[in-house]
Order: C-alpha cells, then structure tokens, then sequence
C-alpha cells in the first residue's frame, strides 16, 4: 500500500471511531435534556451516566484526528484552514459552551436545568456543523479569488444538499445514541429507559437511511464525480444496506426473557453497518481531499516522517489499552456504578 | 485592524485564557497528590476531605481546561496554517505524544472521580498519579513545541521555502526544549500552590469559624507554603539558566527583555522603567551593576549583545522589558513571601499574623499575573517572527477576513467563562461548605 494510503485510512478510522464516539456522546447530551425532568423513565439520567465520565476520552478522539490530519497531510493546512475557519470556528465556540455547560449542570442544582439545555441545544447543532463540512469537500462551493481559496456561503447555504446532510448527520447520530443507550439500560437493568430509546431507535433507524439514500441524490452538479464512484461501487453500499436491516431486524428479536429487542446485537450491526458505509464513502472520495484542487498525494508528508509517526500511534495505543480496559470495565460493565441511584 | 493582528489577538486571548486553566490543571494533582499522601501518612481524614474537595474544584475547572485546549490547539491550524504546514512536517510528534499524554489524564480522571469509592487506596493513589502524569507530560509536551518555535532546530529551508532534512530527534530536544520545560512545568506547580495558600489564607482571616474549620485550613495552607517555596525557588534557579540559554540561543529577545541597546561587558541589570526608544536606553530603572553579564555568563566580563547589532525592523516591542520584570519581580516577591511565611510557623513557632495572611491572598492572583506575563514576553519577544528567524508572523497567518467575526464572539465566550466559572465555583462550594463535610466525617 502507498504510505499517503495508509495515512488516509487511519485518519479515516480516527473519523470513524470520532463520528460513532462523538453520536454516542452529543446524542445522549441530547437524549439527558430531553428526559432530564421526566419522572416517568430513567433515561435521562441513564444518559447523564454514561455520559460523566466517557466525554472527556471522546473530545480527546477529535483533538487526535485534527493532529493526525495535520501531521499526516501538512500541505492540505492552508486550503483546509481557508475554508474550513468559520464553521470549525463556531463549531469550538459551541463545544466549549457544550462541554462547559454539561459539567456545570452537574454542580450547581438550581441552574441545572438551564445549563442542561442550553449542553444539550449546543450539542445538536455541533454535530450539524461537523457533517456540513462534508459538502464543502465535493465541489462547487469553492472559488479562487487572487490564488487564495474562498468558501462560497451563499451557494452553500441556499443548496438543499447541506440541508440534506445536516438532516442525515442528526438522524445517525440520534439513532446510533439511541441504540447504544438501550444496550447500556439493559446492562444496567433499567426497564424504563431500555423501552424509551427502543421507541426512539424504531422510527429514527428507517428514517435515517431513507435520508443517507435521499442525500446522494441532493449532490450538486459539481459533485457528480462521486455519485459516479458510489454508483460504481454497489456491493459495499448493499453490505451496508443489508446490517442496517439484520441490526433493525435484531430490535423486534424476542430475547429469552420474553422482552423484545436484542440490544447488543443491534449495536453491533450497526456499528458494521457505518463502519462499512464510511469505508465505502471514503474510498469513493479518493483521491481527493477537497475535489478538484487538493489531492492526498498532494498533500502528504515525507513517507519516512509518516512511518516515524505510526510507530508513535501504535506504542501510544498499546500502553492506553490496559487503561481502556479497566475504564470499560468501571463504566460500562460494573453494576455499582450502573444501578446507583 | 489587520487580519494578521486580529489572528494574533484571536490566539493570544485564547492562549491566555487557556493558560489559567491549564495552569491549574497541572498543578492541582500534584497538590492532590500531596494530601492523599499526607493522608496516607497521617491517617488524619481532613486530608482525604482536601484532597476530595479540591478534586471537584478540579474537575469544574478541568472542564474549562479541556475545552479551551481544543479550540487552542484546532486554532492554530486554522489562524496559522502556514506555521502548521512547518509543524506538521518537523516538529509534530510531540502533538502526537501529548494527545497520548491527555488520553492518560482524562481516563484516570475519570476514574478518580467517579469510581474512587469502588478502588483500593492504593488504586487510587495510583489513578491521581496518573492524571498529574498525564497533565505535566501534555503541559512538558506542549511547551517543546513553544520552544521550538523560540529556537528552531532539526531541519533546513531551501530557497523556494520546502522543508529538507527533517531530523525529529533534533527538532524535538531542541536547544531550549528543557530549560523551557522544567520552567513551564515548576511556574505551573507554583501558581497552584499559592492559588491554594490564597483560599486558605481567606478562610483563616475570618473570625467566627470554628477551631476544626481553623485546622483544616491551616493544614492546607502548609500543604501550599511547602510547595510554594520550594517551587518558587527551583523557578528562580531555572530562570537563571533561562537567561542564559537566551544568551546564548536568542540574544535579540534577552537584548530586548533587558532594554539593553550597545553591546557591552560588564552590562547592568535594570530592574523597572521601560525602554525608551528615543533615548536608546532604560528609563526610571534601578540599575544593579555588572548583574546582567554575571547572569548572562555566571562573569562580570560577559559581552551581552544589544539590540543595535540587529536591524531595527526585527527587533521585538521594547515593552517586553515590562512584561519580563512583571514576572521576575512577582517571582522573586514570592519566594520571599513563602520563605517568610514558613520561617514564622516553623522556626519562630507563631502563628500566621493578619497582615501575612493578606500578603498571601494576594499572591495567588499575583502568581497567575506572573504566568500570564511570562508567557506574553516569551511569545512576544520572539516577534515578528512566528518562528525565530525562520517564518515571520505576517506570512504564518492566515489571509481570511472572517477572522474578524470570530474574534468578536471568541473574546466574548472567554469573558462569560471567565465569571460563569468564577460563578459555578462559589455555588458550589458555599452550597458545600468545609463545615458541613468536616461534620459529616
């Protein structure tokens, strides 16, 4: 494999495993402000459990796939950092709000609700300015003036398809939180809440991929490049297809206890049914980065740099997997921390 | 404005808004530290209180601490993509190493605060470890990068400005990484320290608390002293050898933090005024003899280079002699402080007068000026160069004129933080008084 290669696929990886992580997280921001007051269902405070002490560790995967994209592509900076100011900019401003908010809801009683809110608001809108930038990368929405790269907003924010994008990044992202949560109230027995983010995970899973399939066909004309590359490429699409329906399917699974749903293999599924459609995308997406002007290839750093780099990332991985591990175990697995009231 | 400037202004605001919470995020696990251990130790449970309480104020300000770090860290590539495009080819592994480093900090702080009942004493010693670990290695990590760009090594720019002959190893132990470093992570232990002495020192100045309260506050304001001075000190001592690195490294930026114009041997230290460009010297200094040259060179006939030998366009603004003395003279009034302090409780065996207790409210607020003013001298004495002598500032900075929108709503987020943290914290604690906690043990 080319170095520029395996660059993009573990930067790829890093947006995979940030896209699911920071769905789990914004999604169960927004699931604890939904049901934070509701006294007829845990899942606002299931929610507010998993996510106390998980969201550090997933804020760390965004700051490691901004690293990794500069380190791995140094010449992509400039264009990227041209186009991308205004909506990676407020997208800090709300995260910072966000992340700041969400912690004070924890400390100060009286302000809880409105600190909560305002988290739970902030964390929607954020994931909707992450996605938007998908659209900027498949052209038409960029102009040279003097040499100097320039993002077409009016163009941009008067075209459906950034509509259409926002509108499948929101739904994923409540639909992967809703799965997941239901998987984490089942371990933690909560009944209520298990049946709430099933009622949720059952419309917003067709709904979801209604819209991924309806976003295609939204691409400007600009763009046509990777409907071809999509269109080319029907297996992967169809694989991915396919774990959606046996991942959807597993939520009307009886389990032996007689109570519908098998949570964990959903999630499962559908971490294979994203994980299949990202790879796909991305492959359809080389060898651009930004269509036409910026190549990976282009882009790149000094191979032996790159390699020097990776033993970094497998060394630095190596030595946090015992950690995860025993973070794994008191979070998500221990019945202590689960069931406390 | 310009956009250069307004990118300048962006980053600086956030740097040093960040740098406050980052400060005290590497310094309060070491004091959390000091008080599981004195608990250990002691068996006595108003440490484990401290340590439990200064755990929350910790994980409030973390929070901040976290988020400011984000948007520093994605500013940077996006206000200065010229500067990354250079970073990203030589010096990014320890960006690399520090995400590794905070990955360290943030799981264990989790474990800390949300699983520290269900984990043995010894876990849970260990589990802060990690977090100060973690916390000092990102701030070691960080500050690399910072003294790279003050004293660039490991690679070579053509004519055509590519980046050849990269040598990591070089560019990473470059010649200011450690001196810089130890500088950065003692200031930071410091600046906790007496932020910690200043709330004691509060407390202990109001009269109707009780003699449990009294004692509490007392152990942790010697918890503070001890840290204090000793961290002061190795500050000082550091800072000596920081002079002489710029000596040696930088003399345009010790030239310009010194106000000293002619070369010269034999060179004074002056201490105060500022530097007149008219009169092409010091004003309204104390002037100390030889001083400068013996700190330069450890003789009193050390050539110290002045700023004459350089063009005037590449000189740094002269007002970095006020920024350098804010911070040498807050150093020094603090290692006397603390050194007092102590002297009086340990060896005079009294107990601390009001009028100590006052000096010492105001040095935790003092020692957060000196940080913000160190590191105000050291990014701005290095200009205008983004890094030294090889990238100036104007072309690292990015040509958007959206910077502009940005500016405004990012100085505004860091006022509201500012006081909603300000905020949260004294919610929090009048809602949780130590009364109440040290009743309940």
């Amino acid at each position: 494999m080319e170095a520029s290669t395996l660059a993009i696929t573990i930067l790829w990886s890093l947006l995979f495993i940030y896209a699911m992580l920071g769905s789990l997280d914004f999604g169960a921001g927004f699931w604890g402000m939904i049901y934070g007051k509701d006294d007829r269902t845990n899942a606002g405070q299931i929610a507010n459990r998993f996510l106390s002490p998980t969201w550090e560790v997933t804020n760390v995967f965004f700051v490691i796939f901004v690293v990794a994209l500069v380190s791995f592509f140094p010449f992509a900076t400039t264009m990227l950092s041209s186009l991308l100011l205004v909506p990676v900019g407020l997208g800090l401003l709300l995260l910072t709000i966000r992340t700041t908010f969400m912690v004070f809801a924890n400390h100060a009683n009286r302000y809880q609700n409105i600190l909560r809110i305002t988290s739970g608001i902030t964390g929607l809108i954020i994931p909707a300015l992450l996605v938007s930038m998908l659209p900027i990368t498949l052209g038409g929405f960029v102009e040279f003036v003097d040499d100097y790269p320039q993002l077409l907003y009016g163009k941009l924010l008067a075209h459906p398809t950034l509509y259409m994008h926002i509108a499948f990044g929101l739904t994923t992202e409540l639909f992967i939180s809703a799965v997941f949560l239901m998987d984490y109230s089942k371990e933690a027995e909560d009944w209520s809440a298990y049946h709430t983010y099933r009622k949720h995970a059952l419309w917003l899973g067709p709904i979801s991929i209604a819209i991924a399939m309806l976003t295609i066909g939204t691409m400007p004309e600009e763009a046509s490049w990777i409907v071809d590359n999509i269109e080319a490429n029907p297996v992967w699409f169809g694989l991915s297809v396919a774990f959606f329906i046996l991942g959807y399917a597993s939520l009307y699974i009886k389990s032996k206890h007689g109570r519908k749903g098998l949570a964990r293999l959903a999630m499962t599924f559908i971490i294979i049914q994203y994980g299949i459609a990202i790879y796909a995308y991305g492959l359809a997406h080389l060898p651009y980065l930004i269509y036409p002007d910026l190549t990976i290839a282009d882009s790149f750093t000094d191979p032996s740099i790159f390699y020097k780099l990776l033993v970094v990332y497998a060394a630095g991985f190596a030595i946090l997997v015992p950690a995860f591990i025993l973070f794994w175990r008191l979070f998500l697995k221990d019945q202590r921390y689960l069931k406390q009231q | 404005m310009d956009i250069v400037v307004m990118s300048r202004v962006l980053f600086g605001s956030s740097m040093g808004f960040h740098i406050i919470y980052a400060t005290i995020g590497v310094g309060l696990p070491i004091m959390i530290i000091l008080a599981e251990i004195m608990y250990w130790i002691k068996k006595d449970k108003d440490y484990a209180l401290m340590a439990r309480r200064w755990t929350k104020g910790f994980a409030i300000l973390l929070a901040v601490s976290i988020a400011s770090g984000t948007i520093v860290a994605v500013l940077l590539s996006l206000l200065f993509p010229n500067f990354m495009e250079i970073v990203g080819q030589v010096i990014s592994l320890p960006f690399q190493l520090e995400i590794f480093a905070f990955l360290i900090e943030a799981v264990f702080m989790s474990i800390y605060l949300y699983a520290a009942d269900r984990l043995p004493q010894g876990l849970r010693v260990l589990s802060i470890f990690f977090v100060a670990m973690g916390a000092t290695a990102s701030a070691i990590l960080i500050t690399d990068v910072h003294a790279w760009m003050n004293t660039p090594a490991g690679f070579e720019m053509t004519e055509s400005g590519a980046i050849i002959n990269v040598n990591v190893m070089e560019a990473f132990f470059n010649p200011s990484f450690v001196v810089t470093a130890i500088h950065v992570t003692l200031s930071a232990y410091m600046t906790v320290a007496f932020l910690v002495a200043s709330i004691a020192a509060i407390r202990l100045m109001k009269r109707h608390i009780s003699n449990e309260e009294r004692a509490y506050h007392k152990k942790a304001l010697m918890i503070s002293l001890y840290l204090g001075a000793a961290m002061s000190l190795g500050t000082a001592i550091n800072g000596h050898e920081t002079a002489q690195m710029l000596h040696e490294q930088n003399p345009r930026k010790l030239a310009a933090a010194e106000g000293l114009f002619e070369t010269t041997t034999y060179a004074p230290l002056s201490v105060g005024g500022y530097t007149s460009l008219e009169d092409g010297r010091v004003k309204y200094a104390i002037e100390i003899p030889y001083a400068l040259s013996f700190l330069a060179g450890d003789r009193f006939d050390t050539e110290v280079i002045g700023l004459n030998e350089f063009p005037e366009e590449l000189w740094p603004p002269l007002y970095v002699h006020i920024l350098f003395n804010v911070m040498v003279g807050i150093g020094t009034l603090l290692i006397a402080l603390s050194f007092l302090a102590l002297f009086w409780k340990v060896v005079l065996k009294k107990d601390f007068p009001g009028w100590m207790l006052g000096l010492l409210v105001v040095g935790g607020p003092l020692s957060v000026i000196a940080i913000e003013a160190g590191w105000c001298f050291s990014c701005i004495g290095r200009q205008p160069w983004t890094i030294t002598d090889v990238l100036p500032t104007a072309d690292a900075a990015t040509k958007s004129s959206s910077v502009s929108i940005l500016l405004f709503t990012f100085l505004t987020l860091y006022v509201v933080l500012l006081f909603v943290t300000g905020f949260v914290m004294r919610y929090y604690f009048k809602r949780n008084p130590v009364e109440k906690d040290l009743a309940a043990q």
